[in-house]
């Protein structure tokens, strides 16, 4: 179980110390599937990092399964079972598709079994496996690139960012099936972060967070209809013709 | 004989642990330690100085050739010309390499100076290791040339490495190409202490449709220091890129200097050059896979010279 008590996190800019998460607790339980959503710049992205260890809190406390990793590197949190999926994920010259699986499952897969976790995110994996992680690829392969390696951590918990974000129409499709099966089959904890009505209608639990802070958290069923419909999750052309310009 | 130091060597710079398969000539400290021909490929001593030529008969295909030295004396310097003398239409394999393994007080120093003369329509792969090792207080030195020319519509891939211990290197490498002939450098290099490293590369492309690709990459720690200089001279309708890629990492220093001269409006001519560190994301990243700093880092490097 993934404990947040108290967290704030401040940065500094020109007006002095300006909160990005302001003294926030959550838990994620284990074995559940929970979407965060809310406006951009409401902190959502920092509370991901923060639970990877990018960023280190201001102020609270992280807790994973009793353990208070606050202060522990993003080595030692990957090595107790916490996965991060990167919302822009980083490109490696020279370094090969197959060598990043390789890395992320921590032993030295056959090309073949490395193809399953590809095709598990919609890749034809023969075609990829020895390609280079580099300008080569385009952001929606690389993104599922990206959430391959979080697949073959298999980890107590994924924590997904924006995952639908590069992503085209086509291959969301898809994705959407991979985030299911990963519902039906992890006996880890997932924690995804984003935007997405067809993502949000797979969690159990949905948290909304803005201007650093939880706004409304709580089963599926009891959020989604209380936040569809408002600004965090419609496009901008409903907006639009809701302001009466139609 | 060779010693186990000169096995050592031999491994690293040629992956040979045994004698080779096909043609061979093994010099050590300066001295033949082993030959052999076949029927399409000769090796002869030059008779008037250090050196052999290396005949290859033309339609020759899918023969090798080795061609490694190693020095493991202190003090010892050596100078060799080898000439590659590469018959039309032949399709071969050029292994050379030089390991130097010095635990002396004096300097120990090898300057191999390769001319290759390809024939038409041939093809070549020439790979070429070098590789230092020893305590001693003695420097490791290669300066090794390379002269190319290349005939109408042949082919030649040159692949060079130092990756460890080599602490001065000067190397040369000049091209000349006619029609259709078509050239591709990759040169992979890691350089640590005090370590110089300066590679020169001047390709010219005499022939229509000749093409010429020079690509480094590098990566400089500590507090060595590289410099890369890449010309390429377009005298025709021809295509030349040339691309240098480094990665630089505590107080090394890194000069990139690539210079076109396109003497013909038809000579397509590009040059790339980047010179940065090892960006932060890249080491989170593998740290979220449960990779340490220290062994991100590594994965980076080895990727990225591979």
């Amino acid at each position: 179980m993934l404990t947040l008590e108290n967290i704030s996190f401040d940065v500094e800019d020109a007006k002095g110390d300006k909160g990005i998460i302001k003294d926030l607790s959550l838990s994620i339980k284990d074995g559940s599937f929970v979407v965060i959503t809310g406006p951009n710049g409401g902190g959502k992205s920092t509370l991901a990092r923060l639970i990877a260890g990018i960023e280190r809190p201001t102020a609270g406390k992280i807790f994973f399964d009793g353990e208070d990793i606050t202060e522990k590197s993003v080595t030692d949190r990957a090595n107790l079972g916490i996965s991060y999926a990167f919302q822009q994920p980083v490109r490696f010259k020279g370094v090969q598709v197959l060598d990043l699986i390789r890395l992320a499952a921590k032993q030295n897969l056959s090309a073949a079994e490395a193809c399953r976790y590809l095709s598990e995110v919609g890749l034809c994996a023969k075609d990829y496996i020895s390609r280079e992680v580099n300008a080569s690829l385009s952001g929606g392969e690389l993104k599922r690139i990206e959430i391959a390696t979080v697949l073959a951590r298999a980890s107590r918990l994924s924590v997904f960012d924006e995952p639908e974000a590069g992503i085209d129409l086509w291959s969301f499709q898809n994705l959407i099936q991979v985030f299911e099966r990963m519902r039906e089959n992890t006996k880890g904890s997932i924690l995804i972060i984003s935007h997405q009505e067809r993502i949000l209608n797979i969690a159990d639990e949905i948290i909304v967070i803005a201007d650093g802070q939880i706004t409304r958290k709580g089963k599926k069923e009891e959020i989604l209809p209380a936040i569809l419909g408002t600004a965090s999750a419609v496009d901008a052309c409903n907006m639009f013709y809701k302001g009466g310009n139609r | 004989m060779m010693d186990e130091m000169q096995k050592t060597l031999l491994a690293q710079v040629a992956d040979l642990h045994e004698v080779p398969e096909g043609a061979y000539n093994i010099r050590a400290n300066g001295q033949m330690a082993g030959r052999n021909t076949t029927a399409n490929i000769d090796i002869i001593s030059k008779e008037d100085g250090e050196g052999i030529d290396i005949r290859i008969k033309p339609g020759t295909k899918h023969e090798s050739v080795h061609i490694p030295v190693v020095v493991s004396k202190s003090g010892l310097k050596d100078l060799v010309y080898n000439d590659f003398y590469i018959g039309e239409d032949a399709d071969v394999v050029i292994i050379a390499g030089c390991g130097i393994h010095n635990c002396g007080d004096q300097d120990s120093e090898h300057n191999g100076i390769h001319r290759f003369f390809i024939g038409k329509n041939a093809k070549v792969k020439y790979v070429e290791k070098h590789y230092g090792s020893g305590d001693g207080r003695g420097g490791r030195i290669l300066n090794p040339g390379t002269e190319i020319t290349m005939e109408e519509g042949s082919f030649m891939e040159m692949e060079s490495t130092q990756i460890k211990g080599v602490d001065s290197t000067d190397r040369n490498t000049t091209a000349n190409l006619a029609s259709g002939a078509k050239l591709v450098i990759r040169e992979r290099l890691l350089t640590h202490g005090n370590q110089t490293a300066i590679s020169r590369f001047e390709v010219s492309l005499n022939g229509e449709d000749a093409s010429a690709n020079v690509i480094s990459r590098s990566v400089a720690r500590e507090e060595s220091s590289q410099t890369f200089i890449s010309r390429i001279n377009g005298n025709a309708k021809c295509a030349g890129h040339t691309e240098c890629d480094a990665i630089i990492m505590d107080n090394a220093k890194i000069s990139a200097v690539p210079e076109l001269t396109a003497n013909n409006p038809d000579a397509a001519l590009i040059h790339e050059a980047a010179i940065g560190k090892i960006a932060g994301e890249q080491i989170i990243k593998l740290m979220t896979l449960g990779l340490t700093e220290q062994e991100a880092e590594a994965q980076i490097i080895n990727g990225f010279l591979k």
